[in-house]
């Protein structure tokens, strides 16, 4: 019986590394989910069949209502609202990661038998990287949500109050290993890391987001795989690994298209200083030349090739439904339009894409930052829309590595014919430093809400 | 010691095919990428239903509950909208 389970188990973990595989093309990657979805079932079934299983009344139970709950959240929530639902749902995964070893370690130490080294450690993991992914992610979804204010928090001595929480979990941690009979290390450990958790991420801002998600991501794969040592089941460790390995991965490329470490995001505060404080007008004084959108609407008329170029200001304004009208109005008129995604552009990795593909924009036009750059000096126009630092040519000039954005690969769009950007006013964007590109001889801005403005354009189009 | 040498082999390898899948994953299916990643982490609805349903004490079925709870929204909730958004990748006739 053990050994069909086993096997069983087995063909699950097959089928959630097949079904990642079928994610690298969107024409597989619904097939894909399917078979990864498939693969959880099968295990859950064979699992129900685990000869300690006694009742199934709490099972029964915990199934209809975590089902319900998923279910209507997954069926609900926005797709503008998806880095806030993938952040609560890293925190569910710590979480239930967390709960098992504790229910573990409580059976263990009832039994009174003997516990091995493996099984303390791997229990004194899950409990350590589940509290801290449940929390940071609550926080994280809090942020997104606008529950709580998204420009960063910092503590005073911050960086010292979490080593000294990251030496008490560590303490606590060899104090459950020495002494495994008590249940009370578990929960200080679960409750230090808690707050360890809360203060990783309270520090961290909106633009950052992208990272702290994908790197909880990580955590709650990894907290998965540390709850497979405890039970000593290999499909746990396989399945919890993958999903380690996807977020380390997403992490990176995150790092990577902002210039900077993952040590930096999580503890150099960047984006905390305020608004009022940076100042700009000697860049943009009497520099920047504002246009309606009438005289927008003649330029796109008369170009061949238009680029877009969607930010997070895109997402707040909801104005994806506005950008489809006004691209198939000018591909109606003969213009070739292009989309260019910035890696972190947004809140979270790939969030401009499932924006556009939302509103029914083919997913072939979506271009990657490496492929499009080189296509802005043959490009007439390009439209930014609600994006600032993945636009600013400072970071591609500038020498000074004092800089937030030194460095930092961006998308060259100054390098167009002309350029009109989209935006409520000058003020800075997430980095906090101004943008030259908005006082540029070929930059035009239009200042409004991004849906009325790219709305006005449409209208403005029809008339002419 | 000989079932950890074996489960630190198989955590290792399962790392190693993790890396190689995922770098094929194209930007474009990030989002849905991380949350049917997502959905896969809560595995541990499998331990969580053991726990659950053992009646070993209490404490441990509470402890069980919650996390079969907690795991299926994670499953059921990643895999469903994941679905949703893979729905609007498939290409327009």
């Amino acid at each position: 019986m053990t050994s069909f389970v086993n096997l069983a188990y087995l063909v699950a973990a097959a089928l959630f590394i097949l079904g990642l595989r079928e994610m690298s093309h969107p024409r597989t990657a619904v097939r894909g989910n399917l078979l990864g979805a498939a693969g959880m079932l099968l295990a859950i079934l064979v699992t129900l069949l685990d000869r300690r299983i006694v009742a199934f009344e709490v099972i029964i139970a915990g199934l209809a209502v975590g089902s319900l709950a998923g279910g209507v959240l997954a069926l609900r929530v926005p797709m503008t609202a998806m880095p806030q639902m993938v952040g609560l749902l890293n925190g569910f995964g710590g979480g239930a990661s967390l709960l098992v070893a504790a229910a573990a370690l409580d059976e263990a130490t009832l039994g009174g038998g003997t516990v091995t080294a493996q099984f303390t450690v791997a229990a004194a993991a899950s409990g350590l990287i589940g509290a801290v992914t449940f929390w940071g992610s609550l926080v994280a979804f809090a942020k997104l949500q606008g529950l709580v204010q998204e420009r960063p928090t910092l503590l005073p001595g911050r960086h010292i109050i979490n080593a000294a929480l990251t030496a008490a979990s560590l303490g606590v941690s060899a104090w459950l290993v020495a002494d495994p009979s008590a249940f009370l290390p578990y929960w200080v450990l679960v409750a230090v890391a808690s707050v360890l958790g809360l203060l990783l991420v309270i520090p961290i801002g909106g633009a950052d987001m992208p990272v702290v998600i994908s790197l909880l991501n990580s955590y709650s794969g990894l907290a998965a795989a540390a709850t497979g040592f405890v039970l000593d089941n290999n499909m746990l460790i396989i399945a919890g690994s993958l999903v380690g390995a996807a977020g380390f991965i997403l992490t990176t490329i995150m790092c990577r298209a902002m210039n900077r470490s993952v040590a930096n995001v999580l503890f150099g505060g960047v984006g905390a200083v305020a608004t009022a404080t940076t100042g700009g007008d000697d860049i943009y004084a009497g520099r920047v030349k504002a246009a309606t959108a009438e005289e927008v609407a003649m330029l796109l008329d008369g170009a061949r090739r238009v680029v877009v170029v969607p930010g997070f200001g895109m997402a707040v304004s909801q104005a994806q439904y506005a950008v489809r009208d006004l691209a198939r109005a000018l591909e109606s008129r003969g213009v070739e339009v292009e989309f260019a995604i910035h890696p972190v552009a947004g809140r979270m990795p790939g969030h401009m894409n499932v924006l556009l593909a939302e509103a029914d924009i083919p997913y072939d036009k979506l271009k990657e930052m490496d492929v499009i750059n080189p296509t802005f000096p043959q490009t007439d126009a390009v439209l930014v829309i609600g994006a600032n630092d993945v636009v600013n040519p400072v970071a591609r000039n500038t020498s000074d590595a004092s800089n937030p954005i030194a460095g930092m690969p961006i998308l060259n769009v100054d390098q167009a014919r002309t350029v009109v950007v989209i935006k409520r006013s000058l003020s800075p964007g997430f980095a906090g430093i101004p943008n030259p590109l908005f006082a540029a001889d070929n930059t035009l801005m239009l200042f409004g809400d991004a849906r009325k403005m790219v709305q006005d354009l449409v209208a403005a189009l029809k008339e002419t | 010691m000989e079932t950890l040498i074996v489960a630190l082999t198989v955590f290792v390898l399962a790392l190693f095919v993790g890396f190689e899948v995922i770098t094929k994953v194209p930007p474009l299916l990030h989002t849905p990428l991380m949350s049917g990643a997502n959905a896969i982490s809560g595995i541990t609805l499998v331990g969580a239903v053991v726990a659950a349903g053992a009646q070993q004490s209490l404490l441990a079925t509470v402890l069980g509950f919650l996390a079969v709870v907690f795991a299926t929204i994670n499953v059921v909730g990643g895999f469903l909208v994941t679905h949703r958004m893979l729905q609007m990748f498939r290409r327009k006739d």
